[in-house]
């Protein structure tokens, strides 16, 4: 007889999982053109009069950041989008009544945020193997950065469902806060073209280490130590679980 | 053992709201109760609290044995909740809903499919079990949250205003197929604005009003405190006005009179009264159900009503 927590956990995998591919033109389809478009505008037209940066085309260069940019937005979309519509129609009480432990709700949740961040990271790479020779430094580089920033996202996104109560709240917070960090955490520059401070204020911006460790699993190259910022990722992933744990298991939106 | 046993329960909302002011209940292995009481009494709040959607404030529940304290898990078990809303994903099918929230209670999938095989046919919804909920009728909706709460076969079924805006025949058949699965033991707790429905279905009874159980006591019981019945009677067109000695009669129109009748006296009087004043009785019927009087009476009251009347 199989584990029951393993079966619930596997259910709300399977649950996620088929959501996410039932509106696959909402969720897969829009990253690769995205995607594809900054490729042929930043990496291709503009890209080709910039030059080298770090030693690198600047196609080279922009990939790992925008293959990562795809991978936070789409983590954080689908979890919060999933469990705020999982509560604005009541079917999170599915899961309430049942006896599934606070912790199987959160990793099954993340669990099809980081599913659906791994197929686009696959998407969005194959896309720009259409216009760069991709090269591979440290796949377990790689793939370690993908897995937690993919599982911090989905945690940040899982967070942000518990407190909305509208739709327009599940937008504010990739509309105002990701954004701006995503665009000025280094996916289109490198950190040493800032000056000092701008420098210093840049590495107070989570996502420069996820694109610089994501970076570093492609190029070799980056402007920060990995093993910094493997640990300054794995120090937000415990952050935010730790934060999701506790709403969940306070009821916080969900429970009256 | 009982199958559910609620002592003391109170809960108070963040707002201030008292919803249960420490209520005490009792519901039997194997029972069909009946858990009554008008809109905002506290009846879906002690379901939510029963099922865990509702935090409580004080007091003690026991699930099948199982304290929703300290033993969560096999409380939660043990039982299958419909809702008074519909409360499933309405782009998942059928077949996906039921199939998950087996998963939910640790049923493995090759095994939830062949249950969501029956409880779909039980239900009549086999047919649909591919279509997006949405798309289902409100009847099909609330015959799908029922399958979905069986999907663990859990010993203790709550439904919530189960047949809420659903069609007379549906709502019968659905009756049948909750007498048939209480006959195979489950217990069953309802809660129902259709009195009928209780009376119909219910061996025992609670009413709640304003987060006090004000009666918990058999329907048998309860039925028997109730000894006066209202009758409609149409007569045939006639010039004389009805009396009836003894009575207390109202003559609604030139055809119609209503009268109050105690059951030890019997409607014998009345017909002979009637006859004997030349006024043919056409037909009769009860002016209401006799659990709506009784539970008017026992909410107007506040308090269990007195039986007197002669």
């Amino acid at each position: 007889m199989a584990n029951p927590t393993f079966v619930a956990l596997r259910t709300i995998w399977i649950k996620e999982i088929t959501r996410f591919m039932r509106i696959w033109v909402q969720t897969l389809v829009p990253p690769a053109i995205t995607m594809t478009l900054y490729f042929v505008i930043f990496g291709n037209l503009i890209g080709s009069r910039i030059g080298e940066m770090n030693g690198f085309s600047y196609m080279e260069f922009i990939v790992p950041g925008l293959i990562m940019m795809a991978v936070i937005t789409n983590s954080y979309a689908n979890v919060s989008s999933s469990f705020f519509s999982a509560k604005f129609q009541r079917n999170v009480e599915e899961l309430l009544v049942a006896p599934v432990p606070n912790w199987v709700i959160i990793a099954g949740y993340v669990g099809g945020g980081v599913a659906r961040a791994l197929l686009i990271g696959i998407i969005v790479t194959s896309v720009s193997m259409l216009f760069v020779d991709l090269s591979i430094y440290n796949p377990l580089a790689i793939a370690l950065t993908l897995l937690l920033t993919a599982t911090l996202f989905s945690c940040a996104g899982l967070i942000n469902a518990v407190y909305a109560k509208t739709f327009d709240d599940i937008s504010i917070v990739p509309t105002f806060v990701l954004t701006p960090l995503t665009y000025l955490g280094g996916v289109f520059y490198s950190l040493s073209l800032l000056p000092p401070f701008w420098q210093a204020v840049s590495k107070a911006n989570p996502i420069v280490y996820m694109v610089d460790g994501f970076r570093f699993g492609f190029l070799g190259h980056a402007d920060v130590s990995f093993s910094v910022s493997m640990a300054v990722l794995l120090g937000f992933n415990v952050l935010l679980f730790g934060i999701a744990w506790t709403l969940i298991n306070r009821g916080v939106g969900i429970r009256s | 053992m009982n199958a559910l046993e609620i002592s003391g329960l109170q809960k108070t909302y963040a707002g201030g709201t008292q919803a249960l002011k420490g209520i005490d209940l009792n519901v039997r292995q194997g029972d069909f109760f009946a858990l009554l009481g008008p809109n905002g009494a506290g009846k879906s709040t002690t379901i939510g609290i029963i099922a865990s959607l509702v935090n409580k404030s004080a007091g003690t529940v026991l699930v099948d044995g199982h304290s929703v304290d300290t033993d969560l898990v096999r409380a939660k078990a043990s039982i299958g909740l419909v809702p008074q809303e519909f409360n499933f994903n309405q782009f998942e099918t059928l077949l996906q809903i039921v199939v998950n929230q087996a998963g939910y209670y640790g049923v493995p999938r090759h095994i939830a499919k062949q249950r969501a095989e029956k409880y779909l046919k039980q239900l009549d919804l086999w047919e649909k079990r591919d279509s997006a909920a949405r798309t289902l009728s409100g009847g099909m909706k609330r015959r799908l949250m029922i399958a979905r709460a069986l999907m663990h076969e859990p010993k203790i079924l709550i439904l919530d205003e189960p047949t809420a805006g659903v069609d007379i025949e549906i709502r019968r058949s659905m009756w049948e197929f909750l007498k048939k699965i209480n006959e195979q033991g489950i217990t069953i707790i309802l809660t129902t604005h259709y009195l009928e429905e209780a009376e119909m279905l219910c061996r025992n009874i609670a009413i709640i009003d304003k987060g006090q159980i004000v009666e918990n006591t058999s329907m048998k019981s309860l039925l028997a405190k109730l000894n006066m019945e209202t009758f409609i009677l149409d007569l045939a067109p006639t010039d004389n006005t009805p009396t009836l000695a003894g009575f207390t009669c109202r003559l609604l129109d030139n055809h119609t009179l209503e009268v109050d009748v105690a059951k030890q006296d019997g409607l014998n009087p009345v017909f002979s009264q009637l006859s004997e004043q030349g006024i043919q009785v056409l037909s009769m019927r009860n002016k209401a159900n006799r659990l709506e009087e009784l539970f008017m009476t026992l909410l107007q009251n506040g308090r269990k009503p007195e039986v007197s009347h002669g």
